[in-house]
């Protein structure tokens, strides 16, 4: 096992509800997968002319304040339930720092809510769940697939989400076991 | 080489190229980025991306000047801006000079994608294209031009060194040489190769008719014109007329070439609308063209504005090594076209095509194959078969050992060069110790 992945959830999901995505991560990854509450200071990323936050300052805050404790092997995977942006996208689900220590995710646009539909709590756990795990492998190294199954399929609709597995294709596995052995 | 796409980010912001790298990065793309136009173009220089993103607002040289500098470096590269809202009247002018596609300021992540794989799907299309039109390209030319000896391989590279220019060419040769063959191979390595080569037989046309041919006519300009009918000038527009027998052009019609030349404007016979026009020109003659410029009967100026690069080919009997090549290629045409299973020349035959002086060159050559073709029986041509017999008139063969054969022909040689021992050797296709070998073997002296 290389490293524990630690789970900060910022995004007042309950965390029974977590559950699904800290085991499938533990499937996905065979690493050791914790889940802690965390409390990031959004206002410091707050860009008010667009009402969004800034994803890649969320993942300086989680790496300023959290990643000069633990191994450094460790990955550290943040939830939030604010509307995350990049400077020149309209939104993002969430960041990773490619072969990096710290990826974020938000819930805000994976409820069904926001797109005039019924809620439907287990569709959005399971978007949580393909989230943790997709933005979890780019912080291993891997890159986006074709694969319409695979977790690692880039995702710009919540459509696709949904359409996609919560598994890695062989492909994409393969990859995996050679990065995390590096 | 690579088979991931590579993309080059320019904008002069860093969080916009830190989270553009980032993101192409995730898709597995092979992404590099420049905070300046000079940076960008820096980098093309030594190596080119398959695409290129370009801010258009950025200090100093701006994404549509660097654009322009862009294409100068790489004309097929495929650009995509990212503007803001309030540039947009630029995006779309960057659009009119040649960019993909532009994308507003946030853009929506899902329109980012398919900009992105729709530009990098047209550039390989682009380039898959272009290198089936190059392998067609080179395939015609060394299907209808036959030759490896020095004199035709010298050929070769002017064809490849003037086809990329759009220089007038005038090609000088003997009747049969295959002139028209390089007018067209010229054309087909130019960039004028996806439109039309338009040939004119000026010597075959009376000054009537050739003005008609070359401007074409409006209805009942003369008897007989009931329809309007453009001419080779106007067919040849945006591809290569090519001018055969140029120098049997009237004194009329070589007036109003020169001024076609000149301002490439034109009317029709019988017409009062200018016409616009834009060829380049091969011109052919065989005919001395500065004696006749001497003599008044051909124009001066015309001369030069046509003679601007000239291509000498030379006659069959100056490049006796392409014979044997030359036979084996029309007896393969011939094969295929008569359906004959006839492969090659007996040795005799081969012996008496290489022999021959072939004053009709490789017209001849061809003309004496087809007809020794029809006459023959399979596997190989017999000297029978041949139209023409061996005799002792000059320039034909002569009977006798192989001695004696090679001594009349070299004296010959050294005679038609007045003891040129430089030219004489060029013509033989050996060196000039050779040649001083032979008339040394053969006792040649010469003449006081």
């Amino acid at each position: 096992m290389s490293g524990t992945i630690h789970v900060l959830n910022g995004s007042g999901v309950d965390t029974g509800a977590l559950g699904a995505t800290v085991r499938r991560l533990h499937e996905v990854f065979h690493a050791a997968v914790e889940l802690h509450p965390f409390q990031p200071d959004l206002t410091r990323v707050f860009d008010p002319s667009r009402s969004q936050y800034h994803s890649s300052g969320v993942l300086k805050q989680m790496l300023d304040d959290l990643s000069a404790h633990g191994n450094p092997a460790d990955k550290l995977i943040g939830l939030v339930d604010v509307d995350l942006f990049i400077p020149v996208l309209t939104f993002v689900y969430g960041e990773a720092q490619l072969k990096g220590r710290c990826a974020v995710v938000s819930t805000f646009r994976l409820r069904n809510e926001l797109y005039g539909l019924p809620p439907n709590e287990r569709i959005f756990r399971d978007r949580i769940e393909k989230e943790c795990v997709h933005e979890v492998g780019h912080t291993y190294g891997l890159v986006h697939c074709r694969d319409t199954e695979c977790v690692m399929r880039s995702s710009t609709y919540v459509e696709e989400i949904d359409l996609k597995g919560s598994l890695m294709c062989p492909a994409c596995d393969e990859k995996r076991r050679g990065l995390m052995s590096d | 080489m690579t088979n991931t796409p590579s993309i080059l980010v320019v904008d002069d912001e860093k969080v916009v190229r830190d989270s553009l790298t980032k993101w192409f990065l995730q898709d597995g793309y092979d992404v590099e980025s420049a905070d300046s136009g000079a940076e960008a173009l820096k980098r093309l220089q030594v190596r080119k991306r398959d695409l290129i993103l370009l801010d258009i607002k950025m200090p100093g040289m701006d994404g549509m000047e660097l654009q322009q500098r862009v294409k100068e470096i790489d004309s097929g590269a495929t650009i995509i801006f990212i503007t803001a809202h309030a540039t947009i009247d630029s995006a779309v002018q960057a659009l009119k000079q040649g960019a993909f596609d532009y994308v507003t300021k946030p853009v929506d992540p899902d329109y980012l994608s398919h900009v992105v794989a729709n530009a990098l799907r047209q550039r390989t299309l682009a380039i898959e294209n272009e290198r089936m039109r190059d392998s067609i390209t080179s395939a015609s030319r060394a299907e209808e031009i036959v030759g490896e000896s020095p004199q035709m391989k010298k050929l070769f590279e002017l064809i490849d060194t003037v086809a990329k220019t759009d220089t007038t060419v005038m090609i000088r040769g003997e009747s049969g040489t295959g002139k028209e063959l390089v007018a067209r191979a010229i054309h087909a390595n130019s960039n004028r190769r996806f439109f039309p080569v338009v040939p004119v037989n000026c010597g075959g046309l009376a000054e009537g008719l050739l003005e008609s041919e070359l401007f074409g006519h409006e209805r009942g300009a003369f008897t007989g014109a009931h329809y309007r009918r453009k001419g080779k000038l106007e067919l040849a527009d945006g591809g290569t007329l090519f001018l055969d027998e140029v120098g049997n052009i009237s004194a009329k019609t070589q007036m109003d070439l020169l001024r076609v030349l000149e301002t490439k404007q034109f009317t029709r016979v019988g017409g009062n609308d200018v016409l616009r026009t834009d060829f380049r020109v091969v011109c052919a003659t065989n005919s001395d063209l500065e004696q006749a410029v001497k003599q008044g009967t051909f124009r001066e100026d015309l001369y030069y504005r046509l003679n601007v690069f000239s291509i000498v080919l030379p006659p069959l009997r100056e490049r006796r090594s392409d014979i044997p090549l030359l036979a084996n290629y029309f007896v393969k045409k011939y094969a295929l076209q008569m359906n004959k299973a006839v492969t090659g020349l007996a040795p005799d035959a081969m012996e008496q095509v290489v022999q021959y002086s072939w004053p009709g060159n490789v017209r001849e050559l061809e003309n004496a194959i087809e007809r020794a073709m029809v006459l023959g029986t399979p596997p190989m041509l017999k000297a029978s078969d041949l139209p023409f017999q061996m005799t002792n008139e000059r320039g034909r063969i002569r009977t006798g050992t192989l001695a004696d054969i090679e001594r009349a022909y070299v004296t010959e040689v050294l005679e038609r060069n007045r003891w040129n021992i430089s030219r004489s050797a060029e013509e033989l296709d050996i060196d000039r110790v050779t040649l001083y070998h032979k008339i040394d073997k053969y006792g040649l002296k010469k003449p006081s």
